[in-house]
C-alpha cells in the first residue's frame, strides 16, 4: 500500500472524468448559476456606480473573474463533497476496502475534481466573451491556469475534509447555504471587499477565494486589489493547509 | 492451508457487544457459511475480517496476513461483497471492472485478460458495455462478485449475497457461488439469514446468534445433533397401548403425546411409517394423518437459541432491503414455526 499510488490516483481521476463528459445535463447546470449571474448581473449593473470598482475597469470586466472563481468554488467543493454521494450508494466502501492508501484516495479525488471544475471554469470564461468580455493579455492565460488549479486544489480538498464530517448526503443543502455562498459573498466576486464593514472584512481576508479572485482579475483583466504574490502566496497556503486537513480527516472515517 | 483463523475477536460499540469473542478456521477452499438473524454481528465480523473496521480485542489472520498488522496484505487476499450494492452504475459494467483492477494494481495486459474471464465466467459478456444502472437486480449482483474475483483473491467474502432478490435470481446467484467456488478454488465466506441459503450452499456453517456461535458444523452433522426426523400421527383412541409398545421398539428414540397427537423421534422417518400405522392399528388408534418433519437449520437455530431467526429478527429492526421479500417471508416462516413447535415438545 504505498503511500501515493499514481495507478489508483489516475483511476480515480478516470472515473470522475468519465461520470462528467457522460453527463452533458450536469455540465449545463454547473454552469448555468455562474452564467446566469454573469449575464443578469454583468448586463443589469452594467451602468450602476459600484463603490470602490477601478475607474477604468467596467463592471462586466470586474465580474467575470469573480464569476469563474464563483464556478471553480462551486464545482471543487461539490467534487469534494461528492465523497458523501459515493457513501450513499456504498461505492465507498469498495474504494475503501482496496489496498490503497487513504493518501492516495483523496489525491484521486483533488485530480479529478480539479479536472471538471477546470473544464467548468474554461466554459464560463470562453462564454463570457460573446457578452462583451476582453482579456488584457492572452499572454497571462497560463498564470491565470495556475491560479484556478490552485483555488481548485484548496476547495476539493476544503469538500473532502467537510464530507468527513457527515456520514451521509442529509447535510448538503445546509452547507450550500451557510458554508459555500458566504464564501462567495466574502470573496469580492460580486463588489471589492473594502465595501464591506471592517469586521467582515477579516472575514474574507481569511477566505481564500478572495485571493483566488483577485489573482485572476489580476492576470485577466489587469487590475488587483492585492499584490500577485500576495495572492499567490496565500493560494499555495491554503491549498497545502486545505489537503492536509482533508486527508487527515478523511484517513478518520470510519468505512462503515 | 488455513484461509481465515479468527482468535478471540471481540468488537463493541459502546455498551453493545456486536462480537463476543469468537473463535474459529476456515480451510482453503471451503464455502463456509455464518448463519444467523440480522443484528447477530455476522457484518460486523466480516467488517474486521476485511479490515473496515478496527477489532476492539483479539485479531484473526486472512491467507495468513494478520487483520491488524497488514492490512495492505490482508486487501490483496480478500474480495468481498457487500450487503448492498456498491456498484457505480453511471459507469459501464467495464469501467467498473477496470476501476477495480486498478485500484488492485493489475497491469494493463493483465487486466484486460482478466476482464474478459470474469465476464465470460459471471456471463455478462453481452452486456459490459451497458451502464449498471440498467442492469437488473440479479446482474449487479453476478457483475459484484466477478468484480470480487477479479484480483484472484484466496479468499471472497459475501455479505448476505441474496437479500433482495427473488426466488428465482436468488437460486441462479447460489449456483455461480458454487461454481466460483468449484471452478476457481477460491474460499468463501458468507452471511445469511436464509435457512437454505446455509443448508444448499455451505461445507459447514456456523451458527451465530447475539455476537456469539452457537455451533459450528457440517450442515447434515448439525441436523443429526438434533437426534432425528420427527413423525407426526394425527390420532383417534386411547393411547396406553399403543405407548407401551412404543416404549418396546428401540428404533423409537423418544415421543410425546397429546390427546389427539403423538410426537415421535425416530431416524429415517419415512422407513418407520409402515410400522407406526401397524403398531396403531394392532392397539385400536385410529390414524387421521401422518406428518414427517426432516430437522433443518431452522430446527437447529431453534434448539440452540430457543427461538427463530425470523422470531430473533422481529426484536431488532428489520434490513431496508429486506422490505421487497417481507411478505414472502414471513408466510414461509409461520410454516417453519409450525413444524419447529412440535420437535420443541419433543425435548
Amino acid at each position: 500500500m504505498n503511500f501515493i499510488d499514481p495507478r489508483s490516483i489516475y483511476a480515480l481521476w478516470r472515473r470522475d472524468v468519465t461520470r462528467f463528459v457522460r453527463t452533458p445535463s450536469r455540465i449545463i447546470g454547473s454552469i448555468s448559476m455562474p452564467l446566469l449571474f454573469l449575464v443578469f448581473l454583468g448586463f443589469g449593473f452594467s451602468d450602476a456606480a459600484i463603490p470602490g470598482l477601478p475607474a477604468d475597469v467596467d463592471y462586466l470586466q470586474y465580474l467575470v473573474p469573480g464569476m469563474v472563481g464563483f464556478t471553480m468554488l462551486f464545482g471543487s467543493s461539490f467534487a469534494g463533497l461528492s465523497i458523501l454521494s459515493d457513501q450513499d450508494v456504498g461505492f465507498l466502501k469498495e474504494i475503501l476496502v482496496a489496498p490503497v492508501s487513504r493518501t492516495s484516495i483523496v489525491l484521486g479525488r483533488i485530480a479529478g475534481g480539479s479536472t471538471t471544475a477546470l473544464v467548468q471554469a474554461l466554459l464560463i470564461l470562453v462564454l463570457s466573451v460573446p457578452l462583451g468580455f476582453r482579456f488584457d493579455s492572452l499572454l497571462l492565460l497560463p498564470l491565470a491556469a495556475v491560479f484556478l488549479v490552485l483555488i481548485a486544489v484548496t476547495f476539493v480538498g476544503f469538500g473532502v475534509a467537510l464530507a468527513s464530517q457527515f456520514s451521509d448526503s442529509e447535510g448538503f443543502g445546509l452547507i450550500i447555504q451557510f458554508v459555500i455562498f458566504p464564501l462567495f459573498f466574502l470573496s469580492g466576486a460580486l463588489y471589492p471587499v473594502e465595501s464591506l464593514p471592517d469586521p467582515v472584512q477579516i472575514l474574507a481576508f481569511m477566505n481564500p477565494l478572495t485571493y483566488g479572485v483577485d489573482g485572476l482579475r489580476a492576470v485577466l483583466v489587469g487590475s488587483a486589489a492585492y499584490p500577485l504574490f500576495l495572492d499567490f502566496g496565500a493560494l499555495v497556503v491554503s491549498s497545502v493547509l486545505m489537503v492536509a486537513i482533508g486527508t487527515y480527516l478523511f484517513e478518520r472515517v470510519e468505512a462503515v | 492451508m488455513v484461509a481465515i483463523q479468527v482468535e478471540r475477536l471481540s468488537k463493541t460499540f459502546g455498551e453493545t457487544t456486536a462480537v463476543d469473542d469468537l473463535s474459529f478456521r476456515v480451510d482453503d477452499g471451503e464455502l463456509f457459511g455464518l448463519l444467523g438473524p440480522n443484528g447477530a454481528g455476522k457484518s460486523t465480523l466480516i467488517n474486521m475480517l476485511v479490515t473496515l473496521l478496527r477489532p476492539s480485542s483479539g485479531t484473526a489472520t486472512v491467507n495468513g496476513h494478520d487483520i491488524i498488522e497488514e492490512t495492505a496484505a490482508v486487501r490483496n487476499s480478500l474480495g468481498i461483497v457487500f450487503q448492498e450494492p456498491a456498484l457505480d452504475e453511471e459507469l459501464t459494467g467495464e469501467e467498473n471492472l477496470t476501476f477495480h483492477a486498478q485500484l488492485y494494481g493489475q497491469h494493463k495486459a493483465d487486466r484486460e485478460e482478466r476482464i474478459d474471464e470474469v465476464f465470460e465466467l459471471v456471463g455478462l459478456e453481452a452486456e459490459r458495455d451497458d451502464p449498471v444502472g440498467s442492469y437488473s437486480g440479479g446482474m449487479k449482483r453476478r457483475l459484484e462478485i466477478g468484480r470480487g474475483l477479479l484480483h484472484e483473491p484466496s479468499v471472497l467474502f459475501l455479505d448476505e449475497p441474496t437479500v433482495g432478490l427473488d426466488a428465482r435470481t436468488r437460486r441462479d446467484t447460489w449456483e455461480y457461488i458454487q461454481r466460483m467456488n468449484d471452478e476457481a478454488g477460491v474460499s468463501i465466506v458468507l452471511t445469511t439469514h436464509y435457512i437454505e441459503e446455509a443448508e444448499q450452499l455451505c461445507d459447514r456453517v456456523a451458527v451465530v446468534d447475539d455476537g456469539e456461535i452457537a455451533a459450528i458444523d457440517t450442515p447434515s452433522a448439525l441436523k443429526d445433533s438434533l437426534g432425528g426426523d420427527v413423525v407426526i400421527l394425527e390420532v383417534d383412541g386411547p393411547l396406553s397401548s399403543f405407548c407401551s409398545r412404543l416404549d418396546a421398539c428401540p428404533w423409537v428414540m423418544e415421543y410425546a403425546t397429546s390427546p389427539a397427537q403423538v410426537r415421535i423421534t425416530v431416524e429415517h422417518g419415512e422407513t418407520r411409517i409402515a410400522d407406526l400405522v401397524r403398531l396403531a392399528d394392532e392397539t385400536g388408534v385410529a390414524i387421521a394423518s401422518v406428518d414427517i418433519h426432516k430437522p433443518n437449520l431452522e430446527t437447529v437455530f431453534l434448539s440452540l437459541t430457543g427461538a427463530t431467526i425470523a422470531e430473533r429478527e422481529s426484536n431488532t429492526p428489520s434490513d431496508a432491503n429486506d422490505s421487497a421479500l417481507e411478505g414472502t417471508r414471513s408466510s414461509k416462516t409461520a410454516d417453519q414455526r409450525a413444524s419447529t413447535t412440535s420437535v420443541e415438545d419433543d425435548e
